[in-house]
C-alpha cells in the first residue's frame, strides 16, 4: 500500500497510462510488482461472487481515485458489476463508470444497457439514478440515447426524475452542441412544470443551453415567481438571476425620472470635491427637474408583473443562505424603485457576521452599491468597523466601504477610526488606510487641511512603508492646491535623504520638479544629491530625476545647467532604455542647439503645463454595469458565459405575452374538480387568468406552499394530491401548447401525442385510460375525454369498470403492431445499430401497476404460450418434468424431517409473465403432520420480486405435495432468500436460478432470426470454439443438450450443420439468440447473441458444459 | 457550474480530488498554491482567483482548503455558500471536519460530494436527505423522541439551534415571549416566512437530526449588556528590553449566573521573546512561533478576581512596538440569554405522541475585543 501509493502519487491525474509500461523503467521494479499484484487481488475481489468482497474492492478503487490515483486498468473488471444486485457495490460502481468513462468509450459501452433498464424501473430514485449516470458518461456515441432518454424522463411521471432529466440537459448539450434545437424543445416542456423541484433545475438548464431564448419565459413568468419561495434554494439562485434579467428586457425603469437627472448631474460630478458641496444643491434642483420631468412625461406606473417579482422575492431577504440573499439583493439593486432598494442593505449588513469568505464577496458588493447609493448603508457605518482579528483582504474592502460612505456628517467619526487604523500591525493595511485618508480628504473639502496635517505627521512615523504611502498620497493632495503648501514641500524635500521606497522617492522628486518656484532654493540643492545617488536609484526614481533637472534646467538654467549635463550624460549609458530614450528626449527638447527644432521653443509649455490633480477614485466606481453578485463583478471583467445584464427598453414591450390563457373546458374541469374533492383554493392557473396578477399573487403563493408541504415527501409518494392537481394543471398548459407545435412540426405530430399522454399521468393508474385519447386525439372530443379521465383516476371503482376496455385497447396497441410507437423509434434506430433499441420496446410494462400488468400480460403470455405449443420444434415446453434437473431446498436433516426440492418448470407462471416459475416438491418425511407452510421475509436485492405459493394448510406425516411460485429474478443470476416458515419453525432457504432458467422460449422463422441476429452483433455476440462430445455429434443430440442446458425454442433451420435457439430473457424481454454450427470431426461453434452481455457470457458458459460432457 | 473540487491540507496536499465533468489536471491548483505562498497566511488567500482557464473559488475551513474549479460565469456566493455546506456535512457526519477525518472516510465522503452535485449544480445538500441516501458510519437510533433548542448569543447576534428525533410528519410551532426583540432573522428552509410575519411564532415540519433552525440579530438600540469587564495595563519600556503586563477581570452583569470557559487571547507583537508572568487562577500558555498568549481562566470567581500579571521579556535593540495588543475574551455563561430573548412555548400538531421538550441558554463571547 504505502510504496503503491507513493508511486501511483506521481502519476497524479496523468490518467490512462497503461500498466506495464512501467515496466521500462528498472528502479521502480519493486514497486511496480507489487502495485501490479495489488491491482490483481482487487481484481480477483471484484470477480468473485460475494458481494462483501466487491463492495470491499469498490470501497479500496474510489479511495484511489479519491486520492487522484489512476485506476482506468480496472475498468473491465470493475464494469462486469454494473448489474450488481448489491445498492452499495453498485452505487460504487457507477460512481467508477463516471470517473473512468471518458477514458475507456468501448468499454463503457458495455454498461449502457443496465442503465436503459434502469431507466423503466418501477422506483423512481432508480430510474433517476440511471439517468443521472448515463447523462454523466461522457461518450458521443451514446448521444442518442441519452436524448431519448431525456425526453422519456421530461415526461416522467415523478418530479424528482424530472428534476434529473433537467439537470442532464446541459449535459448533453456541453457532449453535443448540435442537440441543441431538440433539448430547448425539452426545456420548453420543462418550463411549464408546476412542481418547485424541477424549477430550478430547469432554469438552470435554460441558463446553460439557450439563455437568449427569453421569450420561453414568458408564459411560466408568473407561475415562476409564485414559486419561488418554495423552491430549493440553489435553484431560487438561478431563477432570481435570470428573471432579473428577464425584467431589464420587459418592464421600464422604475427610476426613469431619476435616472434623467443623474444624467446630467454627472457631467459636473466628474471632478472631485465638487460633489459634496453640491450635494444640497443638488438636492433642491432634483426635486425641481423631478417636478418638470414628471410634468413632460405621463406618469410612471409599474407593470403588476414587476412589482410580482419584488414582492415574491422579498422574503427571501431572510434566507440563511447568502447565495440567496444576495441574489435578491442584486435584484433589487438593479430594478427596484431607488425608495425600495433600502431593505436589502440589512440583509447584506447581516452577512457580514458569516464566514470571511462570504464577507469578502459581500463587501465587494457593497463597495459598489455604495457608489451608487451611499444613503442606503450610512446607518450601518459601524458594522464596517475593522475588528483587528479579520483577514488583511476584508479590511481593506471594509476601508473601501467606510471611504463610500464619508460625507460631511461622518467624516470625524470616520477619520477618528481610521486613525487607529494606523497603529496597526499591518502593514498592507496601514498602506490601504493612508490611501484611504488621502481619498476622503479629495471627497470632501472641509477635510482636507485636516488630512493633509494628519499625514504629514506620519511623516515622521517610524515605519517607512507609512511614510511612503503617506508621500503618495500627499503628493497627490498637494497637486490640489499646491501654492497654499510650500512649507509641506519643503518638509518633503528633506525627507528624500531617509526615504528609501523608490515610489516615496519618485514622489518627492515629482512634486519639487513640479512646484520647483515654490521652492528655489531648495529644488537645485535636491538635484545635486540625486545627481550623485543617480546610478544607484531604482528606475522609476532615475526617470523622476530626469524630470526634475528638465524642469529646472527650463526655470533655473544658471544653477542647473551643469547638474543637468551631468545627469543626462549619466542617463544616455543607463542599462533601461526608457532611460536612455527620455534622457535623448530631453535632450533634444530643452538643450538648444542649431539641430533642435521648432518644438524646443515650447519646452517649457511642454514640462510645466498645469497638470489636472488626479481623481482619487474608488476601483469599483462603475462597476455595476456588471450584474452585482455576478463572478464577472468580482473579477471586473467578464467571465465566460456571463450575460450582460441589458438595459431598460425604451419602452415597454406588450405586457400580454406573459398571460397565460386558461382555455374552456380546463376551466370548467378545474370547477369540476373543486367540486369532487372540495379544494378550495384557487389553482395558479385559473386565478390567473381570471383575476389580475397582483391581486390573486399572494393567495396565490400560499396555495403554492401548501401544496409544496403536502408534497414534502415527494422522493418517497407518488399520486399525493399535489401531484394529482399539478398533472392537471400541467394537463391545461399542454394543450394550449399543442396547437401552434402541431402546426409548426408537422414532422412531430405523431410523436407529440405520445409525450403528452405521458406526461399528464401522475398517478400510474392515469397510464392506462390515457391510451385511449391516443387513438381519438384527432376527433373534436377531446376535452370531454380527458375530463372523464381526470373523474376516473380519482375513483379506484371507476377505473375498475373500465378497466376491460382499456385493457383490450392496450392489448391491441402494445402488441401486434404498436404502430404510433414504433414511427418514432425508427427514427433514431439507424442511428445506433450499435445498441439494442429493444429495450425501450417493453419501456412501459414495468411501469404499469401491478394489477394491470398482471392482467395483460399474463394474456400475452397465454397468445406465445399458444404459439409455442403449436410448434414441434421447441422440446423446452414439452419437454416431460422427468427430465428436470432438480435443486435440493431444505434438507431432511435439517428440516427437521421436511425435505423440500425445486426445479424450474419451464412453464409460464401465469400470474406475472416476468416471472420464472419454480416448482417445490414438498416430503415430509418426519413423523407428525406439518401445517402452515408459507413463505415469509423475502430478502431480496433491488428490483426482484417473489411471488409466494399460497399457504399449504396441512402436510401430514408421509405425504407430499407440489406448489408453484414465482420469482422475477431481474435476468441475474443472483439468489434469492427467504424463510420457509412452517406453524413452529423457520428455515433460510435460497433458490438460486441457472442463467438457462432465465428466459422463455419465443418461437421466430428463420429470416426473422437472421434479421435480429443482424441486430446484435459486436460487442453483443460471444462466439467460442468447441470440440463436441463423441456421442453427441448428431443434430438430435445437440439440440437435446442445448435446450437441457437452457430454456430455448429452436428455430428450423435450412442449413444441415447449423442449430439455431431463441429465447427472450424473463424480466426485460431481452433477445437470446443461440447458434450451434457444426463442422466435420466434432469441430462446432458456439455463438450467443444477446444485449444483456452478462447472460450472454454466462449463457456460453453453460451451454458449452452441456454440449462438451 | 463546480467543475472539479480539490480539498487541500495546509502545507499543500491535495488529498481528495473530485471531478463533476471532465477531470482536470490538479496543476490548476499551482496557480492556488502560488497565492497561498504570497498571502501567507491562510485567512488571507483571496477566494476568488483566476487563472487562464478557470476560475479557483475557495473557502477555509479547519486547517484544510475546499478548492473548486469553475469554467464560466457563476455567483461567486453560491459556490462559496456550497463549499460551506459540504464541510458542514462532512461536520454533520464525523463530528468535525479536518484532514484526517475525511481521509478516514474518504469513500463517504466521495459519495457524498457525488450525491450534492449533479453536473455542477448542487442536488441535495440537506442532510437529511443526504443520510437517507448515504448511512454515516454509526447512526444514532434514538428511541426517545426529544427536541432540545440550544439558545447561543453572542453580543447581539445569536442562532437557535435544534435537534429534533420526532418521528411522522410532526407540524411544530415555537414562540417566543418577547420577539419583538429580534431585529433581524434568517430562517431554515422548513419555516414557514408567512407565518412569522403575521404572528411572530416559528411554524416547522421540523428535518430529522441537528440544524439551525434560525438565526438572528438583536437591535443594538438595546444596549448590549457586557457581563465581564477588564482592567488592563500592557506597557513596554523604551529602554531595557522588556515590558509589563497586567490583567484582571471581573464580572459584571451576569445576573447571578456563573461565568464559565473564560478565556484571554493576545497576539503580541513579534518582538516580544517571552513571557514570564503569574496568574493567581487557570493557567497561561505563550506560543513563541505564534507569538499568542492564551490565558485560560476557567469559571470567574466573584470573590476573588483573577489576575494575570508579569514581565515580558523584548528583543533588544529593537524599537519598542507602536501598538499595545488587543485582547479577545472569550466566555460562556449557561442558563442565560444576555438579549432577554425567551421561548414561550413550542406545540406539536399533526401526530399523537407527546414528545419530550427542552431548552437550554447559552451566552458564549463571539468577537469579544478589548482595545488597549
Amino acid at each position: 500500500m504505502s510504496s503503491g501509493s507513493a508511486f501511483n502519487d506521481e502519476k497524479g491525474g496523468s490518467s490512462s497510462v497503461a500498466e506495464p509500461e512501467y515496466g521500462h523503467d528498472p528502479a521502480s521494479g519493486g514497486i511496480f510488482s507489487s502495485d501490479y499484484k495489488r491491482h490483481d487481488d482487487l481484481k480477483e475481489m471484484l470477480d468473485s461472487n460475494k458481494d462483501s468482497l466487491k463492495l470491499e474492492a469498490m470501497k479500496r478503487i474510489v479511495a484511489m481515485i479519491a486520492r487522484g490515483k489512476n485506476a482506468s486498468d480496472l475498468f473491465p473488471a470493475v464494469v462486469k458489476n454494473v448489474a450488481c444486485k448489491n445498492i452499495e457495490v453498485k452505487k460504487l460502481v457507477y460512481v467508477y463508470l463516471v470517473r473512468y468513462a471518458e477514458e475507456q468509450q468501448d468499454l463503457a459501452l458495455l454498461s449502457i444497457s443496465t442503465f436503459q433498464r434502469g431507466l423503466k424501473d418501477p422506483n423512481q430514485l432508480i430510474r433517476a439514478s440511471a439517468l443521472r449516470v448515463l447523462s454523466s458518461i461522457r461518450v458521443t456515441i451514446i448521444v442518442p440515447i441519452m436524448m431519448l432518454a431525456i425526453k422519456e424522463a421530461a415526461s416522467d411521471m415523478s418530479p424528482y426524475v424530472r428534476k434529473t432529466a433537467a439537470h442532464a440537459i446541459p449535459k448533453l448539450y456541453s457532449l453535443d452542441p448540435e442537440q441543441k434545437d431538440q433539448l430547448i424543445e425539452v426545456i420548453e416542456k420543462l418550463l411549464a412544470d408546476k412542481t418547485t423541484l424541477v424549477a430550478g433545475s430547469v432554469v438552470m438548464a435554460f441558463e446553460e443551453v439557450c439563455p437568449e431564448r427569453i421569450d420561453l419565459i414568458h408564459k411560466n413568468y408568473r407561475k415562476l415567481c409564485n414559486l419561488l419561495i418554495d423552491v430549493e434554494e440553489w435553484g431560487q439562485v438561478v431563477i432570481i438571476n435570470m428573471l432579473t434579467r428577464y425584467a431589464r428586457t420587459q418592464f421600464l425603469n422604475p427610476n426613469i425620472n431619476e435616472s434623467l437627472l443623474e444624467e446630467g448631474n454627472t457631467e459636473g460630478k466628474t471632478f472631485y470635491g465638487s460633489d459634496e458641496d453640491e450635494d444640497e444643491d443638488e438636492d433642491e434642483e432634483e426635486k425641481e427637474k423631478k417636478a418638470e420631468a414628471l410634468a413632460k412625461r405621463k406618469p410612471y406606473v409599474m407593470d403588476p408583473d414587476h412589482r410580482l417579482l419584488l414582492r415574491n422575492t422579498k422574503p427571501l431577504l431572510q434566507s440563511r443562505n447568502a447565495a440567496v440573499v444576495m441574489a435578491v439583493a442584486q435584484l433589487y439593486f438593479h430594478l427596484a424603485p431607488k425608495a425600495e432598494v433600502g431593505v436589502i442593505a440589512k440583509a447584506l449588513v447581516r452577512l457580514l457576521r458569516s464566514h470571511s469568505e462570504v464577507q469578502f464577496v459581500v463587501l465587494q458588493n457593497v463597495a459598489t452599491m455604495t457608489i451608487k447609493r451611499r444613503g442606503m448603508f450610512e446607518p450601518y457605518l459601524k458594522s464596517f468597523y475593522i475588528r483587528s482579528t479579520d483577514p488583511t483582504q476584508i479590511k481593506i474592502l471594509k476601508l473601501e466601504v467606510l471611504t463610500n460612505l464619508a460625507n460631511e456628517t461622518n467624516i470625524s467619526t470616520i477619520l477618528r477610526e481610521f486613525q487607529t487604523y494606523i497603529k496597526s500591525m499591518d502593514k498592507d493595511f496601514v498602506a490601504a488606510t493612508i490611501q484611504a485618508i488621502g481619498r476622503c480628504a479629495t471627497n470632501i473639502g472641509e477635510v482636507r487641511d485636516t488630512c493633509l496635517n494628519g499625514l504629514v505627521q506620519l511623516l515622521s512615523n517610524r515605519d517607512e512603508l507609512v511614510v511612503a504611502e503617506s508621500v503618495v498620497v500627499i503628493k497627490k493632495l498637494l497637486q490640489m492646491q499646491p501654492e497654499k503648501h510650500s512649507d509641506i514641500i519643503k518638509h518633503m524635500a528633506k525627507l528624500i535623504d531617509n526615504i528609501q521606497v523608490p515610489m516615496a522617492r519618485a514622489s518627492i522628486l515629482w512634486l519639487i520638479g513640479e512646484y520647483c518656484e515654490h521652492v528655489p532654493k531648495i529644488a537645485p540643492d535636491v538635484l545635486r544629491k540625486m545627481a550623485k545617488s543617480f546610478t544607484n536609484e531604482e528606475d522609476i526614481v532615475k526617470l523622476q530625476i530626469l524630470n526634475l533637472a528638465a524642469k529646472l534646467y527650463l526655470t533655473n538654467s544658471k544653477q542647473t545647467k551643469l547638474l543637468t549635463q551631468y545627469v543626462l550624460n549619466l542617463a544616455k549609458y543607463d542599462q533601461n532604455y526608457d532611460i536612455r530614450d527620455r534622457a535623448r528626449f530631453i535632450r533634444q527638447l530643452i538643450v538648444p542647439t542649431e539641430k533642435s527644432g521648432a518644438l524646443s521653443k515650447y519646452a517649457k509649455k511642454l514640462f510645466l503645463a498645469l497638470k489636472p490633480a488626479p481623481v482619487l477614485e474608488s476601483p469599483f466606481k462603475d462597476r455595476d454595469h456588471f450584474q452585482l453578485g455576478s463572478l464577472s463583478h468580482l473579477l471586473n471583467a467578464k467571465a465566460g458565459g456571463y450575460q450582460e445584464l441589458p438595459d431598460w427598453p425604451e419602452s415597454a414591450p406588450d405586457p400580454s405575452v406573459r398571460n397565460v390563457e386558461v382555455p374552456e373546458w380546463s376551466k370548467c374541469s378545474a370547477r369540476e374538480k373543486r367540486k369532487e374533492k372540495k379544494v378550495e383554493k384557487p389553482f395558479y392557473s385559473d386565478s390567473e387568468g381570471e383575476s389580475g396578477p397582483t391581486e390573486s399573487a399572494d393567495s396565490e403563493s400560499d396555495s403554492g406552499s401548501g401544496s409544496e408541504s403536502a408534497s414534502g415527501s415527494e422522493e418517497s409518494g407518488s399520486g399525493s394530491e399535489s401531484d394529482e392537481e399539478e398533472s392537471d394543471e400541467g394537463s391545461d398548459e399542454e394543450e394550449e401548447e399543442e396547437e401552434p407545435k402541431l402546426t409548426k412540426k408537422k414532422m412531430q405530430e405523431v410523436k407529440k401525442p405520445v409525450h403528452q399522454s405521458e406526461s399528464e399521468q401522475s398517478s400510474e393508474e392515469e397510464r392506462k385510460p390515457q391510451r385511449k385519447p391516443k387513438s381519438r386525439k384527432m376527433s373534436e372530443s377531446e376535452s370531454e375525454s380527458e375530463e372523464s379521465e381526470s373523474e376516473s383516476d380519482e375513483s379506484e371503482s371507476d377505473e375498475s369498470e373500465s378497466e376491460p376496455e382499456t385493457r383490450k385497447k392496450k392489448k391491441v396497441e402494445s402488441k401486434p403492431s404498436k404502430p404510433v410507437k414504433k414511427e418514432t423509434k425508427k427514427e433514431s434506430k439507424k442511428e445506433m445499430s450499435l445498441l439494442d433499441l429493444d429495450d425501450f420496446e417493453p419501456a412501459h410494462s414495468p411501469q404499469v401497476t401491478p394489477v394491470n400488468a398482471f392482467m395483460s400480460n399474463s394474456l400475452v403470455t397465454d397468445l406465445e404460450g399458444l404459439s409455442l405449443s403449436d410448434d414441434v420444434l421447441a422440446p423446452a415446453t414439452i419437454s416431460p418434468s422427468s427430465s428436470m434437473k432438480t435443486f435440493e431446498l431444505l434438507h431432511r436433516i435439517t428440516g427437521e424431517g421436511l425435505s423440500v426440492e425445486y426445479c424450474f418448470s419451464r412453464q409460464p407462471f401465469s400470474p406475472d409473465a416476468n416471472m420464472v416459475a419454480v416448482q417445490i416438491h414438498f416430503t415430509n418425511n418426519s413423523s407428525s403432520d406439518v401445517s402452515n407452510l408459507h413463505v415469509e421475509d423475502a430478502k431480496l436485492q433491488s428490483g426482484m420480486r417473489v411471488k409466494e405459493f399460497p399457504e399449504i394448510e396441512v402436510l401430514a406425516a408421509g405425504d407430499t405435495t407440489t406448489a408453484v411460485m414465482g420469482i422475477d429474478f431481474c435476468d441475474s443470476t443472483q439468489a434469492a432468500n427467504f424463510q420457509l416458515c412452517t406453524n413452529s419453525k423457520k428455515f433460510f432457504v435460497t433458490i438460486q436460478p441457472p442463467v438457462g432458467e432465465l428466459m422463455r422460449p419465443v418461437f421466430m422463422t428463420e429470416n426473422e432470426f437472421k434479421k435480429e441476429q443482424g441486430q446484435l452483433m459486436g460487442m453483443n455476440e460471444i462466439s467460442e470454439k468447441l470440440t463436441l462430445d463423441s456421442n453427441c455429434r448428431n443434430e438430435h443430440s445437440i439440440v437435446q443438450r442445448v435446450t437441457t442446458a437452457a430454456n430455448l425454442s429452436r428455430v428450423p433451420c435450412g442449413s444441415d450443420n447449423e442449430c439455431r435457439f431463441a429465447a427472450r430473457t424473463v424480466t426485460s424481454n431481452s433477445l437470446v439468440l443461440v447458434t450451434v454450427a457444426t463442422k466435420p470431426e466434432g469441430a462446432a461453434q458456439l455463438t450467443v447473441n444477446c444485449d444483456k452481455m452478462l447472460i450472454g457470457t454466462m449463457l456460453v458458459k453453460e451451454i458449452l458444459q452441456g454440449l462438451t460432457q | 457550474m463546480i467543475h472539479s473540487l480539490f480539498l487541500i491540507n495546509n502545507t499543500g496536499d491535495i488529498f481528495l480530488e473530485k471531478h463533476w465533468k471532465s477531470v482536470i489536471s490538479r496543476s490548476v491548483c499551482d496557480y492556488f498554491f502560488e497565492a497561498k505562498a504570497k498571502a501567507g497566511d491562510p485567512e488571507n488567500v483571496p477566494p476568488v482567483l483566476q487563472t487562464p482557464h478557470h476560475y479557483l473559488i475557495s473557502v477555509y475551513r479547519g486547517k484544510i482548503f475546499l478548492l473548486s474549479v469553475i469554467q464560466s460565469e457563476v455567483p461567486p456566493l453560491f459556490v462559496i455558500e456550497f463549499l460551506h455546506r459540504v464541510a458542514d456535512t462532512i461536520q454533520d457526519y464525523f463530528g468535525e471536519c479536518s484532514e484526517n477525518v475525511i481521509k478516514d472516510n474518504l469513500v463517504i465522503v466521495y459519495e457524498l460530494l457525488e450525491e450534492m452535485l449533479d453536473n455542477g449544480f448542487p442536488l441535495a445538500t440537506e442532510s437529511n436527505v443526504l443520510k437517507e441516501m448515504i448511512r454515516p458510519p454509526n447512526i444514532l437510533r434514538s428511541v426517545v423522541n426529544t427536541l432540545t433548542g440550544t439558545t447561543v448569543f453572542a453580543e447581539i447576534q445569536g442562532v437557535i439551534e435544534a435537534c429534533v428525533r420526532l418521528s411522522g410528519m410532526p407540524d411544530l410551532t415555537l414562540s417566543f415571549m418577547n420577539p419583538r426583540l429580534l431585529d433581524d432573522v434568517s430562517f431554515h428552509p422548513c419555516v414557514r416566512f408567512k407565518r412569522w410575519e403575521a404572528e411572530r411564532v416559528l411554524s416547522f415540519i421540523p428535518p430529522d437530526g441537528n440544524f439551525t433552525l434560525m438565526s438572528y440579530h438583536v437591535n443594538s438600540q438595546n444596549l448590549v449588556a457586557i457581563p465581564v469587564y477588564v482592567k488592563q495595563n500592557i506597557n513596554f519600556f523604551d529602554s531595557g528590553s522588556c515590558g509589563r503586563l497586567d490583567i484582571t477581570i471581573g464580572p459584571k452583569q451576569t445576573m447571578g449566573k456563573m461565568v464559565e470557559s473564560l478565556s484571554v487571547t493576545i497576539p503580541m507583537p513579534k518582538t516580544v521573546l517571552s513571557a514570564n508572568l503569574t496568574a493567581t487562577q487557570g493557567s497561561y500558555t505563550f506560543d513563541l512561533a505564534t507569538k499568542i498568549l492564551i490565558w485560560d481562566v476557567g469559571k470567574l470567581n466573584p470573590q476573588k478576581l483573577p489576575n494575570l500579571k508579569g514581565t515580558l521579556s523584548m528583543q533588544s535593540g529593537v524599537p519598542k512596538p507602536e501598538e499595545n495588543p488587543s485582547l479577545s475574551i472569550g466566555l460562556k455563561i449557561q442558563q442565560l440569554a444576555i438579549s432577554g430573548l425567551k421561548v414561550n412555548r413550542l406545540d406539536m400538531y399533526g401526530e399523537k405522541y407527546k414528545p419530550f421538550k427542552g431548552v437550554k441558554y447559552v451566552t458564549k463571547a463571539g468577537k469579544f475585543q478589548v482595545r488597549t
